[in-house]
């Protein structure tokens, strides 16, 4: 057994950790957080110059990682800075799925994956979807896509999006379902800024063309795949929260050593002290959940998937905690948008509703421990 | 014991309806219902059609022009009001404000100030809170100094809710630095509009603008804006705070957005059944019915005592806490229940969004209030405060 890092991730870590502290202070993530594409080109190019996109990828596709503990390190390190650019999008959802199932022209997208050059994001979920996976009423017929994608993370900064459509079966089977790999200059967009930074959008599909050869992997086959893509999407996330729930900890002690009240420090009032306790014991747990995640990104899916809704939930639960008790013991300062703990605390929140809640991991969980 | 209204309670419940059924504006109800911002008009109109009925002055002795409803009356208006999606009523001026001028400001002041508040002539906020003192109000730093018939101010207040709309505004002001801090406090008016004054607004994290920052450099107030009697102002301050915590437990905006949430549970689906149907999810609203219903009737018992004349002491904070850890609760819920439409973010701060609205209607706010009723349990003595009134009024001073 060993929990230590690898000489290069521990590099890589190192690295991401500094460019972040040094290029993506507080000022410069509110300015992002107010411009209308909700993300720096300027930063993400120099994230890919670092080599961070590689390490998210094998050697086989052109990196120099792409195993849960690659992902894992990484995402901890953007989550610890408030990093709002789609990187989890463009990388383990598109990029991942083009590194499982593409053909050779369609993996020749990953070298400008790598290199900076192109973004790429999913559209699968739909408004009547909630969280599962296999539910999808998005239709490919004669080729022609008809439907409605609903909050596709990262959509209105990517060139291509890969969408999914039932090409047989009913709305809920686990077959029948095929990936399309499609230019986003084709789609109907229509996005928002998210609240925990980022931006998102609904696609409308109304009689859509796509020819054979846009069609991502085998045909009605992609579910499986998905999982597979959402294992890893859960994995970045929960490491992302983990970095997340690292700073609003940093940031809530700093705090309640230097907040003087009753000509105090606060920290010395014990009812506060404890809280803080509570959370440090709680951030541990969540440490071994995202390592525990990461470690079996790669085993059989049975065992991956119940790590992974282990991870989500607990996050999920964890990151409430974490999020509500910095936010209720800086008192009204952590309730301004400009004050770094908003974003933070946001984007601890708003996770749990990115590929399945609390509530969904915990009954996913149910069915796989039953198994 | 008996747990229902009496008959006079019911025909005064009956009559409430039939005025919110009335008078209320329905373009109004429904920003209230999708949880939109209310604008200055909004409310400026809806305290002028409670006026014209003669309910704006709720708690107000009938010789200023009030209604003198007893606690059970107000419980039932803010209950029928909730219900109906009624805007709040802005409390500075009406609820905290002239209870004070009443029972501590001069003749003179009341015959001035009152009938302004009531016609809606001044707009009042209140200056309390300053970047250095929150829960421990009493050290605070902004200086009134006398100088022949005014008092100079100088120093900065923070937290002045819907102060960007306000004309005039109630400050706690230090007057005298020699003595203890709760004994050199004093109460003074201050029109917005004096030289010297200027506001900044504070964005919160759900991108709403409701609270500003009030600077003071070198403020000419004249001494008769002085209410009571210089440096006693921290007993007028803790009178005030009193009826800040009337309707504390929220049980109306409670009931309302548990309702909410029972809606969207039937109109959301999870796995091919409305959500209501999820055995966990049901669970979940169902625990926090159990305990609201609880709290209403704790609420009521405090308030049947209230109305009899006896004060709340403990049963208040008790209140605050228990109101505000539920009414999160039910934020909570509904931010689950929109599942990935709680994602968008339509802040007026974010450039370009104006955005057309994505995911159906009811899950639009439900992020929104999420946060930004983390404030609940801050504001108004956080809830830390509470429980350590509660624990050393119990306890007693132990060495």
């Amino acid at each position: 057994m060993n929990f230590e890092l690898t000489e290069e991730r521990q590099m890589l870590q190192d690295t991401l950790r500094r460019f972040l502290r040094d290029r993506y202070d507080v000022p410069t993530r509110n300015a992002i957080l107010e411009s209308e594409s909700g993300m720096s080109s300027d930063i993400w190019n120099q994230i890919a110059e670092l080599g961070v996109l590689g390490a998210l990828f094998t050697e086989e596709d052109g990196g120099f990682g792409g195993k849960g503990f690659d992902i894992a390190v990484v995402f901890e390190e953007l989550g610890r800075a408030g990093v709002v650019e789609p990187i989890l999008e463009t990388c383990i959802l598109g990029g991942g799925l083009i590194a499982a199932l593409g053909n050779e022209t369609q993996k020749a997208l990953l070298e400008s994956i790598i290199g900076g050059e192109t973004r790429l994001a999913l559209a699968h979920g739909e408004p009547r979807a909630r969280y599962d996976l296999n539910r999808v009423e998005t239709r490919c017929d004669a080729g022609k896509l008809n439907g409605h994608k609903s909050m596709s993370l990262g959509a209105p900064n990517a060139e291509h999006i890969i969408i999914s459509a039932r090409e047989s079966g009913a709305v809920d089977d686990n077959d029948g379902i095929s990936l399309f790999l499609v230019p986003a200059s084709a789609l109907d967009l229509r996005s928002t800024p998210m609240m925990g930074g980022g931006m998102a959008a609904d696609i409308w599909l109304e009689d859509l063309s796509v020819a054979d050869d846009m069609r991502l992997g085998p045909k009605g086959a992609a579910l499986p795949y998905l999982e597979s893509a959402y294992a890893a999407a859960i994995t970045a996330t929960c490491a992302q929260t983990l970095g997340a729930m690292e700073t609003a900890t940093r940031l809530t002690t700093e705090y309640l050593q230097t907040r003087k009240q009753f000509g105090r420090p606060i920290g010395t009032f014990q009812a506060l002290a404890h809280r803080l306790a509570d959370m440090l014991v709680e951030l541990e747990q969540a440490r071994s959940a995202v390592i525990g995640v990461a470690g079996y990104l790669e085993a059989d899916p049975k065992l991956r998937d119940k790590h992974v809704s282990m991870a989500k939930n607990l996050m999920g639960r964890i990151g409430r905690q974490i999020a509500e008790e910095s936010i209720q013991m800086h008192g009204g300062i952590a309730m301004t948008q400009e004050f770094e703990l908003a974003h933070i605390a946001k984007r601890i929140i708003m996770a749990d509703h990115f590929f399945g809640d609390v509530d969904h991991h915990l009954e996913r969980f149910i069915g796989l421990s039953a198994a | 014991m008996d747990l229902s209204y009496t008959n006079e309670e019911l025909a005064f419940q009956n009559e409430v309806r039939t005025f919110l059924s009335e008078k209320l504006p329905t373009a109004m109800s429904e920003k209230v219902r999708l949880g939109k911002g209310l604008s200055k008009d909004d409310i400026e109109e809806w305290h002028s059609i409670l006026n014209e009925r003669g309910w704006l002055a709720q708690n107000w002795p009938s010789e200023f022009g009030g209604a003198e409803w007893d606690a059970v009356q107000r419980h039932i208006f803010e209950e029928e009001s909730s219900l109906a999606n009624a805007p709040r009523i802005v409390p500075f001026g009406l609820a905290m404000l002239a209870p004070v001028l009443q029972k501590f400001g001069s003749q003179e002041q009341c015959d001035y100030w009152l009938p302004r508040i009531l016609s809606g002539e001044d707009w009042w906020c209140q200056g309390y809170s300053e970047p250095g003192a929150g829960s421990d109000l009493a050290s605070l730093k902004t200086r009134a100094v006398r100088e022949g018939d005014h008092y100079i101010v100088n120093g900065q207040k923070t937290w002045t809710t819907l102060g960007q709309h306000a004309n005039m505004i109630f400050c706690l002001v230090r007057t005298n630095t020699e003595v203890k801090n709760q004994e050199g406090i004093s109460f003074l008016l201050i029109d917005m509009d004096t030289p010297g004054i200027e506001v900044r607004p504070i964005i919160l994290l759900d991108g709403t603008h409701e609270v500003n920052e009030v600077w003071f450099t070198d403020v000419k107030v004249p001494v008769e804006n002085l209410v009571g009697e210089e440096d006693k102002g921290w007993t007028y301050a803790k009178y005030l705070l009193t009826h800040e915590r009337a309707n504390i437990a929220g049980v109306g905006s409670s009931n309302a957005g548990l309702e909410a949430v029972k809606r969207m549970a039937k109109a959301e689906m999870a796995c091919g059944k409305p959500l209501a149907e999820n055995p966990h999810f049901a669970a979940r609203v169902a625990q926090v019915e159990i305990d609201l219903m609880a709290m209403s009737l704790s609420n009521l018992r405090i308030i049947s005592k209230a109305a009899k004349g006896g004060a709340p002491g403990l049963e208040a904070s008790m209140l605050k806490i228990s109101g505000t850890v539920i009414r999160q609760e039910i934020n909570d819920l509904a931010r689950r229940a929109a599942g990935m439409y709680a994602l968008p973010f339509a802040s007026e701060a974010v450039e370009g969004s104006n955005q057309p609205e994505l995911g159906p209607e009811h899950s639009r706010p439900v992020a929104e209030q999420y946060f930004n009723n983390r404030k609940i349990s801050i504001f108004g003595g956080s809830n830390e405060v509470q429980r350590e009134i509660i624990a050393k009024t119990t306890l007693g001073r132990m060495q």
